[in-house]
């Protein structure tokens, strides 16, 4: 019934969130202190030097980036870590002999994660009003890149925690591959200032979309077309959705 | 009614391990039924199927007549189950735990509440209700497994090794508790690979060896086949053994033989026989595992 599967849906909600929640100095803290470290760095100290961007501070230019960062990093870890554990400790089992049908254990890890990343991602803007006055071009554009981009990382998440074996899988996948499309994403330049080489290889790189994008819906520009960016996103996460499906219903990494 | 109704069952795991071989088993509403074999026999694969954590191979399996791929959320809300090795969230708080069970299973959260007080309280875990399961005893732990099988009111439970590492005291609490239950309607299905058990509890038992289903019947006439027990006798010397050779003794060792005699009281004729024939007995014993011996009746029938 779907009351039920709406019941199941909140419980897994609600367990993720009161899970975060309680480990705030590891889940919450260390990526506001992070970025607020690049907001010093980067925006106050190299930044006074570059001078604008596009017609904005440099500071002022890798806000949207850095909260960006934190929503697609947090997202990611929540999932991956809080999934692969309860496979570790094999209370995942809890939920494969209860009624829950496999799409609401995705969307409750998914939203669960999301969460933690939009969370994250609210406490670096705020932080970030410390340094520099904040523009909202749109904020509709903005909700809809932070939440998709949230949902997307966190579909990435469970994946890598549906096949992580030991604890090592679960640092790969964010350490080589996810921390280098982040920098390579356009979070602290224009890829207008790259060489064409380097230009054409970003657009590669869907990360740069998502920050693009993003930032689009603060100053109204951006180095890519954001419906593209908005289509790209739609895409990944319609994908890898139906992905993280099939493998849960294959009992992939769960299921022997 | 069936609770349980299993057809034509295998299991291969990735390894080419054949696991379960076609096996069919009906369990009836209302029993108290043990699934009997040694390690490795296929048990906990079996159950594993039963409740999602195993994908079968081939087969067909309905609980209560619910297909369990078709009609999956209404045969799982049927069943509870207790693993044979403890699956908690070891940061996760007694009651918590319960709770969070509940609402996989739909159950609104202020009903869970309620259900959690009282199935913690049936299994005397209340007062434990906030601690984390890291710091409870094993058989607390076991004990909290049981409670969280019943949170959302199943009407078959099923126990993988329940007895297995606790201790006696709780063991007997443990049988008076599902003796109860059993009574007032939920169908019990146990594994276990102590033949003793089976002969206190269980009414009706079937004998799992190699993945297949070699007897399935009432307990008590399970228990009929082992009338006939071993016993090794080590003797002084064997000079009178040609005397009492129509309880065909098998010879073992220079003064070691063994025969078998009825349970009810041929043991103590033949021991008359034997001083009889002027035979001395120096040890007498029973012979091994009984589950052994009834795999062997079984299939020298
Ligand atoms: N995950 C697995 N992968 C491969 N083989 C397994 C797995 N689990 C169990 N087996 C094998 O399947 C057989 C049955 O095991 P199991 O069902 O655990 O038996 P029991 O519970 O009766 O002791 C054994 O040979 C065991 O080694
Ligand atoms: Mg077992």
């Amino acid at each position: 019934m779907l009351s039920e599967q709406i019941i199941a849906f909140k419980t897994i909600v609600r367990r993720e969130v009161v899970r975060f929640m309680r480990i705030w100095t590891q889940t919450l803290l260390p990526p506001v202190i992070t970025q607020s470290l690049y907001f010093i760095i980067f925006g106050k100290f190299i930044g006074s030097r570059i001078g604008e961007v596009q017609g904005v501070s440099y500071m002022a230019f890798i806000v949207p980036g850095l909260v960006m960062m934190s929503v697609i990093s947090s997202s990611y870890s929540n999932v991956v870590s809080s999934f692969f554990s309860s496979k570790f400790q094999r209370s995942v089992e809890e939920l494969l002999v209860s009624s829950t049908s496999n799409w609401v254990i995705m969307a409750g890890y998914v939203i669960g994660g999301a969460l933690r990343g939009i969370c994250v991602g609210t406490l670096v803007f705020f932080v970030s009003i410390l340094f520099t006055r904040p523009v909202i071009y749109h904020f509709g554009i903005i909700a809809f890149f932070m939440m998709l981009s949230a949902l997307l990382f966190a579909l990435a998440g469970l994946i890598n925690g549906i096949y992580a074996q030991k604890f090592d899988d679960i640092s790969f996948v964010p350490n080589f591959i996810l921390t280098p499309l982040m920098y390579l994403g356009g979070v602290f330049y224009s890829i207008e200032n790259l060489p064409v080489f380097w230009q054409n290889l970003s657009q590669y790189n869907p990360i740069l979309y998502m920050v693009n994008g993003f930032r689009y819906g603060f100053y109204g520009f951006s180095d890519v077309d954001i419906r593209t960016s908005a289509l790209i996103l739609v895409f990944f996460v319609l994908s890898l959705g139906a992905f993280c499906l099939y493998l849960l219903k294959k009992g992939t990494g769960l299921k022997t | 009614m069936h609770a349980i109704q299993v057809e034509d069952l295998t299991k291969v795991y990735a390894n080419d391990t054949l696991a379960l071989e076609k096996v069919n088993l009906t369990i009836n509403a209302g029993d108290f039924f043990a699934l009997l074999g040694a390690n490795g026999a296929g048990k906990t694969t079996m159950i594993g199927i039963i409740t999602g954590i195993v994908m079968k191979t081939k087969g067909k399996v309905h609980i209560f007549q619910y297909d369990i791929d078709r009609n999956f959320a209404e045969a799982r809300k049927m069943i509870g189950v207790v693993p044979q090795e403890f699956n908690f969230n070891i940061f996760e708080k007694a009651q918590d735990i319960l709770i969070t069970q509940a609402g996989y299973f739909g159950i609104d959260r202020s009903e869970a509440i309620k259900r959690s007080e009282v199935v913690l309280k049936q299994l005397g875990l209340w007062e434990k209700r906030n601690e984390v399961s890291r710091n409870l005893s094993g058989g607390m732990k076991r004990r909290l497994m049981i409670s969280r099988a019943l949170v959302h009111n199943p009407k078959l439970l099923i126990l993988d090794e329940p007895t297995a590492g606790v201790d006696v005291e709780l063991r007997h609490g443990m049988w008076d508790y599902l003796r109860k239950l059993n009574e007032q309607g939920v169908t019990i299905l146990l594994t276990t690979h102590y033949l003793e058990e089976v002969e206190q509890m269980c009414r009706y038992a079937a004998i799992i060896k190699n993945g297949q289903i070699i007897k399935h019947d009432k307990v008590s006439s399970l228990v009929q086949l082992l009338e006939m027990e071993a016993y090794e006798f080590t003797v002084k010397d064997m000079h009178g053994l040609d005397k009492i050779k129509k309880y065909h003794p098998s010879v073992r060792d220079a003064n070691v033989f063994e025969v078998e005699l009825h349970r009810n009281n041929e043991l103590n004729d033949f021991i008359c026989q034997v001083h009889k024939v002027g035979m001395e007995i120096i040890d007498i014993r029973p012979k091994g595992y009984r589950l052994e011996k009834l795999f062997l009746n079984i299939m020298r029938e």
